[in-house]
């Protein structure tokens, strides 16, 4: 699959006109950007309807992996987070996030690679072409949305850092700060937050690392500066704001699955057969819809990403 | 206590709607307003439900005896509330898919004790007319202390539906047992001063 090319060849060229028309119009909102230092982390004044302070991004390529469904709309998408370092309330962490310093943010790479380092987010993104990626996300709790996302393959960053043959899975640990993550002070989960793929998991085109959304650097409530996306599992396994990626032989000990392992595992899968142990996973409210639609296997992702649990019981794949 | 405190507080009651109908038209609710219609509603049923159980106590601790004639209202509203948290689910969330909400209520255990909490209001605010008080006389109150059940089903319902954080519910649970408590602890006191009338009566009676 064509993940990155040379940026001369025409988004056009590659993919479909209804997408290529939505692309324009999107590129357009965030027309005086340029390619600042890296990321092109830069402040204008976004003529964005609802962005207090938008902050854009660089020069943006288009993806074939990108959904054309409708996205849902940039208000809900920055005011309704699970992000539980800030509050367990969906609405708080907009306003609890506002201060929160994501400049300077450095990564820690380590475990079984031939290039542990310590990064600057600069640094780390510099080397790659910023892709927008439209993807479903599906919220464990049945409710879903479509999201623009901004970031980088996840498994062009992964081979700069050369794992070794022991690398058999990827764990990824946000940050730990209670002084200005106000939700860490209580023990409502296992802090620091850690999440994990397996390597072909986390070496599948679809897996990003994402740096923003709506074509501006991702608000602080949605995971700034740093955030995984991976868009055939649920939200959960996204992590936000990410200070350290590990690789290890052994399966890492996941926050949610130790939180409530008969109701989170390791894979969480989106999968509409397996009910979570409270409520049924069958079907889902897209934010902005009345009606509740039918959940996709795989989040609708299945055709791309079946092959990688072929074999597996579906039942562990909760 | 003066005439116009109850209409007072029946307005204070009714706070919680006005302001979930208000944001509504004004596109108040958020990303997903059914789901804080949903939660508002069963908040306002459990809080008043509460409430209304600590009225008894409250007017026999403080001797406020004018209490008592709030409590079939707060009760009453309980009902309207958890009649509107019910059919939020009903209609907003389900919207009257009958086989899915079967299985909600049989699979769900947090789902099975707040339709069973619903259900236990039924009759409770069906007896809370002076009628019915009078036509059942001694089982009204029997009847009337499944409150104490309901209550503890509501704050169940609450308990296992949260996905980490338990401080809201635990919160509700441990008002629940301080109202169980006080209940208790005022039967208790007041068997301890009536023992020495029931003595002599009984005395009176084995004399007479």
């Amino acid at each position: 699959m064509l993940i990155k090319r040379p940026d001369d060849i025409k988004p056009s060229e590659i993919t479909d006109e209804k997408i290529h028309l939505h692309r324009r119009r999107f590129l357009k909102t965030s027309a005086h950007t340029t390619l600042a230092a890296v990321a092109g982390i830069h402040l204008t004044d976004l003529p964005l309807k609802d962005a207090a302070a938008a902050v854009s991004l660089g020069k943006i390529t288009s993806s074939p992996l990108s959904t054309d469904e409708k996205t849902t709309v940039f208000k809900d998408v920055i005011s309704y987070n699970n992000f539980y370092e800030f509050s367990t309330d969906k609405e708080a962490p907009a306003r609890l996030a506002k201060n929160f310093r994501t400049s300077p943010w450095t990564v820690s790479v380590e475990g079984e690679i031939n290039k542990p380092a310590q990064y600057q987010l600069e640094d780390l993104l510099k080397p790659h072409q910023l892709e927008e990626r439209i993807y479903r996300f599906r919220c464990v709790e049945a409710w879903s949305m479509v999201i623009p996302w901004v970031g980088i393959p996840l498994r062009d960053v992964i081979k700069r850092f050369e794992p070794n043959s022991r690398a058999k899975f990827v764990e990824f640990t946000t940050l730990y700060d209670p002084e200005q993550m106000p939700g860490q002070r209580r023990r409502t989960l296992n802090w620091p937050y850690v999440e994990g793929l397996r390597m072909d998991e986390a070496m599948h085109p679809l897996a990003i690392l994402a740096v923003g959304l709506y074509g501006q650097v991702l608000p602080n409530q949605n995971g700034a500066p740093l955030r995984l996306v991976v868009p055939w599992k649920y939200g959960f396994k996204s992590i936000k704001s990410i200070v350290k990626i590990r690789f290890a032989e052994t399966q890492p000990q996941t926050t949610w699955a130790l939180a409530g392992p008969g109701e989170y595992g390791f894979y969480a899968n989106v999968n509409p057969q397996v009910d979570h142990p409270r409520w049924s996973q069958s079907r889902e409210r897209r934010i902005g819809e009345f009606f509740k639609r039918d959940t996709l296997m795989l989040n609708g992702y299945a055709e791309q990403v079946a092959h990688l649990y072929q074999g597996m019981d579906p039942k562990t794949l909760f | 206590m003066p005439k116009f405190v109850k209409p007072i507080i029946f307005l204070l009651c009714l706070v919680p709607l006005v302001s979930l109908v208000w944001s509504g038209f004004h596109g108040a609710l958020g990303a997903n307003p059914i789901e804080k219609v949903t939660h508002i509603t069963g908040d306002w049923a459990l809080r008043l439900l509460l409430l209304t159980l600590a009225v008894t106590p409250a007017s026999k601790v403080l001797g406020w005896g004018f209490l008592l004639r709030w409590r079939r209202m707060l009760g009453l509203y309980a009902f309207f509330y958890a009649a509107l948290h019910f059919l939020t689910y009903l209609v907003l969330d389900q919207f009257f898919d009958f086989s899915e909400i079967g299985k909600d209520i049989h699979k769900r255990p947090y789902i099975t004790v707040g339709f069973t909490a619903f259900l236990l209001l039924i009759p409770l605010a069906v007896t809370s007319t002076n009628t019915m008080m009078k036509r059942l006389g001694r089982n009204w109150k029997r009847l009337h202390q499944l409150v104490y059940v309901i209550a503890l089903l509501a704050v169940l319902h609450f308990l296992w539906l949260v996905k980490a954080d338990n401080l809201e519910p635990l919160i509700y649970a441990v008002i629940l047992i301080l109202l169980f408590a006080a209940r208790v602890w005022l039967q208790r006191r007041g068997k301890a001063i009536h023992h020495p009338a029931e003595k002599t009566a009984s005395v009176n009676r084995f004399l007479g």
